[in-house]
C-alpha cells in the first residue's frame, strides 16, 4: 500500500506547487468558478427562470455546451488512435495528455448536466441501481451510461499509465491494451449516442435526420484536436516537455479533413432542406435567414460558416498549417465556428418554430452566460491540474523513490516479480 | 365463472335489469350497460376517494420542523408507479399534510387507480369551437397551474389556435418567382389557410367567433405510443392502464427531454416556484393529477384524473365548453359518446404520420 499513497502525495504536492504564472492562471479561473457557484445558487433557489429559457425554447446554452463538450471528449481519441493503431511515435509519447483532456471534458459535461437539470437534487433518480434507468428506451439514459463508462475508462487508463511511469515499472499490456482499444471505440460511441439523443426526436425536424451522428463525429474530430493543438503549444512554451512537430502536424491533417467533411455535410443539409423548403426546413431557414422577422441567430450562422471556411483554407495551405504562429489562429477559428454551429446553431433552431408553429427567440441572461463561462473555467482548472501532474510524471520530475529511496526495495521487488509472471 | 353479476357477464342476460336502472340517467347514451360505462368507473372511483378523505389526518397545525421532515421524507420516496399500496398511501398522506398547511385549507390528495375496462378517450368538434378559451381558464383554475405575472410563471395546458380561413388575392396571381422565366412558385404560396396546426393562441378579439378565423384547441393527446414516455430517462412519466399519460412530479429530474419529444407542444416546465394563491387553490387533488407542483418539474394535461377517476365528473374543459364541442368517455364502451363519434363521424388525429396514436380525436359534423 505504500506506493499508491506516495503516488497520491507526490502527485498532489507537485500539482499544487507552481510559479507566479501558475497561481495567477488558477486565481483567474477561480474568480469565474466563484461567480459560477453564485449563479448556480440563484438557479437552485429561484429556478431556471433566471436563465433565458422558456417553455418554447427550454434547452439553451447549457445543453449546447454539453453537446459540444461531449465532442471535445471524443476528440481526444485523435491522439490515442494514431498512437496505438498506427504506432505514431510522437503521438505515443503524449497519449496520456489526450486522456487527461477527455477526463476534464467529461467532467465539464457532467457540470453542464447539473446546470441544465431542473431538479439536480434528484440526480440519484438517474443513478443505476439506486434510481431507475429507462433502458433501452431513453437515449439520455444511454448517454449517461456511455459517458460515465468513458470517464472511468480514461481515468483508469490515464492514471494507470502515470502510476506505472511514476513507479518506474513496465506496463502490463494484457490489461492496458484492451482498455485502450475499448476506449477508442467508446469515444465514438459517446458522440454517436449524443447525436442519437437529438436525432431520434421526430417532433424536432431540424435534428431528425440520419446525417447527425456522422456530422457530430467529424465536427468533434475537428474541434477536439484544435483544442489539443492549442494546449500542446501552450505546453511547449511553458513547460520543459517538448511535444514533437510530427504530433501537431498529424493533428492538423486530421482537422483539415474532418473540417472539410463537416463543411460538406452542412452544404448537403442546406441544399436538401431548402430545395423543397417544407415546413420541416423552417428551423434551418430561421437559422440562415430568419423567420417572421426574427433573425437573432442569422449572424451567428454566417459568422460560424465564415470562420470554418477560413479555417479550412488555412488548414489546407501547408505553409500556414505548419506555421506555429498562424496555426493557432486557424485552430481558434475552427473551434469557435464549430462551437457555434453545433451548439447554439443546432440546438436552438430545433425549437424554432415550436411544434405548433410558434416562432420565439432565445436570449441567454447574464447569469446564464456567467455560469457557462464559470463551468468552462472549472473545466480548465481541472484540466490544468491534470495536465501539470501528467507532464511532471512524463518529465520524470515526479518519481517514486525520489524522496524515500530506502524503504521500498522489498515492495518494488514484489511488483517486478508480479509483472514478470 | 363467478356467481355474482360482474360487468363482464353475458350481455343478453344483463340487458333488461340494467335498462331500468339507467332510466334516470342524465346521459341517455350510457343506458346500455353491457360493458361498464364511464359512469360506473367514476362511481367506484368516488368510493375510493371518500376513503382517502377519511384518511386525511391532523391539519393546519404543522410546524416548520414537521414541514421539513415531510419534505425530507418526500425527497427519499421512490417512483410512484413502483410503490406498494401502503407506500402510496403514506406518500399521499404526507402531501395532504404539507399542502393543507401550505394553503391553509383541507387538501385531499387522492390516489384512485385506473379502473378495469376503461380506456379514456376524447373527441373535439372543430366545427363547433368558437375560440372563447373558457376551457383554458377552467383548466388553469381546476388544475392548480402557476398563474404569476411573469411569462415563465403562467402555465396553460390548452392552447386554442386561431387559424386564418385563407385569403387569396387577385393582385398576386401573376406574381411569384422566378419572374420572367415562368412562375414556379405562385404569389399566393406561403399564405396560410385552414387547419394547419399553426396559429396564434394569444388573441384578444372584441367578440368570438371572429369572422375570418377558425379555431382548433390542442392539449396533451394522451398518445397510445407516447414519445415522451419513451424518452424519459427515469420513467417518471408513464402511461396508465386507462390510457392517460401521467407524471410523478416527485420523481421528475427536470431534464425536459419529454418536452422536446412531444410533437404537440403539450408539456410545460415550472421554471420557478409556481404562483398559486391560497384562495384560488383547488383542494380536491389527485397524486398523478392536479396536486400543486414544485419548481423544476414538467407538467401537462391528465384529463382531470381528480374528476374523471374520483369524483365521477367530466374534465373541467368538457364541463365548461359552452358549445358542447368537447366530448369525453370510455373507448371500450361502444355506447359512450366518444365511441359513437368514432363510429359515426369523420374523425382525424393530429400529426398521424408520427405514429403516436393519440386518443384525442378531432371531428366535424
Amino acid at each position: 500500500m505504500h506506493k499508491p499513497i506516495s503516488f497520491a502525495l507526490d502527485y498532489s504536492r507537485y500539482v499544487l506547487k507552481g510559479g507566479v504564472k501558475f497561481y495567477a492562471w488558477m486565481g483567474f479561473l477561480g474568480i469565474f468558478c466563484a461567480i459560477a457557484l453564485y449563479g448556480y445558487y440563484l438557479q437552485n433557489t429561484e429556478g431556471l427562470i433566471v436563465t433565458g429559457l422558456t417553455n418554447q425554447i427550454h434547452d439553451g446554452l447549457y445543453f449546447a455546451n454539453l453537446v459540444f463538450l461531449v465532442g471535445v471528449a471524443a476528440g481526444a481519441v485523435t491522439i490515442v488512435f494514431p498512437a496505438y493503431v498506427y504506432h505514431h511515435k510522437a503521438m505515443h509519447e503524449v497519449t496520456v495528455l489526450g486522456e487527461m483532456l477527455a477526463i476534464s471534458a467529461v467532467i465539464m459535461v457532467v457540470l453542464f448536466v447539473f446546470a441544465h437539470m431542473g431538479r439536480p437534487d434528484r440526480l440519484l433518480h438517474l443513478m443505476p441501481f439506486i434510481g431507475i434507468f429507462n433502458l433501452p428506451g431513453s437515449m439520455l439514459a444511454w448517454d449517461v451510461l456511455v459517458l460515465s463508462v468513458y470517464l472511468i475508462l480514461n481515468f483508469i487508463g490515464g492514471f494507470y499509465f502515470l502510476y506505472v511511469k511514476y513507479t518506474g515499472g513496465t506496463i502490463n499490456k494484457k490489461f492496458y491494451m484492451p482498455l485502450i482499444y475499448i476506449s477508442i471505440v467508446w469515444a465514438l460511441s459517446i458522440h454517436t449516442v449524443t447525436a442519437f439523443m437529438m436525432a431520434t426526436i421526430p417532433a424536432r425536424p431540424m435534428w431528425h435526420h440520419s446525417m447527425m451522428p456522422i456530422r457530430f463525429i467529424v465536427t468533434a474530430f475537428a474541434a477536439g484536436p484544435c483544442l489539443i493543438i492549442l494546449i500542446f503549444q501552450i505546453i511547449r512554451k511553458n513547460t520543459k516537455l517538448w511535444i514533437q512537430d510530427e504530433a501537431i502536424d498529424l493533428l492538423s491533417v486530421i482537422i483539415t479533413w474532418c473540417l472539410g467533411m463537416a463543411l460538406f455535410l452542412t452544404l448537403s443539409e442546406v441544399v436538401i432542406d431548402l430545395y423543397a423548403r417544407t415546413e420541416h426546413a423552417n428551423g434551418l431557414y430561421y437559422l440562415m435567414f430568419g423567420l417572421h422577422g426574427l433573425t437573432k441567430l442569422v449572424p451567428w450562422f454566417w459568422g460560424s460558416l465564415a470562420a470554418m471556411l477560413v479555417a479550412f483554407v488555412m488548414f489546407l495551405t501547408p505553409s500556414i498549417r505548419t506555421n506555429p504562429k498562424l496555426l493557432p489562429i486557424a485552430c481558434v477559428l475552427a473551434f469557435g465556428g464549430i462551437w457555434v454551429e453545433k451548439g447554439m446553431g443546432l440546438l436552438v433552431p430545433g425549437f424554432i418554430p415550436t411544434p405548433i408553429g410558434e416562432v420565439t427567440e432565445y436570449y441567454p441572461t447574464l447569469i446564464e452566460v456567467l455560469l457557462t463561462i464559470g463551468l468552462w473555467a472549472i473545466g480548465f482548472f481541472i484540466l490544468t491540474i491534470l495536465l501539470k501532474g501528467a507532464i511532471g510524471i512524463l518529465l520524470g520530475e515526479v518519481k517514486y523513490g525520489a524522496a524515500a529511496k530506502s524503504n521500498d526495495i522489498a515492495s518494488s521487488g514484489k511488483t517486478a516479480a508480479y509483472e514478470s509472471r | 365463472m363467478a356467481p355474482e353479476k360482474t360487468p363482464q357477464a353475458d350481455p343478453a342476460q344483463e340487458q333488461p335489469t340494467e335498462c331500468t336502472a339507467q332510466a334516470t340517467s342524465a346521459e341517455p347514451l350510457a343506458a346500455d350497460e353491457t360493458t361498464p360505462s364511464r359512469r360506473d368507473f367514476l362511481k367506484s372511483g368516488g368510493m375510493l376517494s371518500l376513503m382517502s378523505l377519511m384518511g386525511a389526518g391532523a391539519l393546519m397545525s404543522t410546524s416548520d420542523d414537521a414541514q421539513a421532515a415531510i419534505e425530507w421524507a418526500e425527497h427519499f420516496q421512490g417512483n410512484y408507479r413502483l410503490m406498494t399500496p401502503q407506500e402510496k398511501a403514506e406518500a399521499r398522506a404526507r402531501l395532504e399534510k404539507r399542502y393543507s398547511a401550505e394553503y391553509g385549507k383541507k387538501v385531499t390528495v387522492d390516489g384512485t387507480e385506473a379502473q378495469p375496462n376503461v380506456l379514456m378517450g376524447y373527441a373535439l368538434n372543430v366545427r363547433k369551437c368558437i375560440g372563447c378559451r373558457r376551457c383554458v381558464k377552467a383548466c388553469v383554475a381546476e388544475n392548480n397551474q402557476s398563474r404569476g405575472s411573469q411569462p415563465g410563471e403562467r402555465l396553460e395546458w390548452i392552447q386554442v389556435l386561431k387559424m386564418e380561413r385563407g385569403e387569396f388575392s387577385k393582385e398576386k396571381m401573376d406574381h411569384g418567382y422566378p419572374e420572367g422565366l415562368g412562375i414556379q412558385v405562385g404569389g399566393n404560396a406561403y399564405t396560410p389557410a385552414g387547419a394547419v396546426l399553426e396559429g396564434e393562441y394569444h388573441y384578444e378579439p372584441a367578440a368570438v367567433p371572429e369572422k375570418d378565423a377558425t379555431y382548433m384547441p390542442i392539449a396533451c393527446m394522451q398518445c397510445e405510443k407516447p414519445p415522451c414516455v419513451k424518452i424519459c430517462p427515469v420513467r417518471t412519466t408513464y402511461r396508465e392502464p386507462d390510457g392517460v399519460v401521467v407524471i410523478d412530479y416527485n420523481w421528475c429530474i427536470g431534464c425536459r427531454m419529454c418536452m422536446a419529444a412531444c410533437p404537440y407542444w403539450a408539456r410545460r416546465f415550472n421554471l420557478t416556484n409556481p404562483v398559486l394563491p391560497k384562495e384560488e387553490m383547488n383542494p380536491m387533488t389527485h397524486y398523478l393529477g392536479n396536486r400543486p407542483r414544485m419548481r423544476g418539474v414538467v407538467e401537462k394535461c391528465h384529463w382531470c384524473l381528480q374528476r374523471t377517476r374520483t369524483q365521477g365528473r367530466y374534465p373541467a374543459c368538457v364541463e365548461v365548453c359552452p358549445v358542447g364541442a368537447r366530448k369525453f368517455g370510455n373507448l371500450l364502451d361502444p355506447q359512450s359518446e366518444v365511441s359513437l363519434i368514432l363510429a359515426r363521424k369523420n374523425v382525424f388525429r393530429l400529426k398521424a404520420e408520427l405514429n403516436t396514436f393519440p386518443k384525442f380525436f378531432y371531428f366535424y359534423d
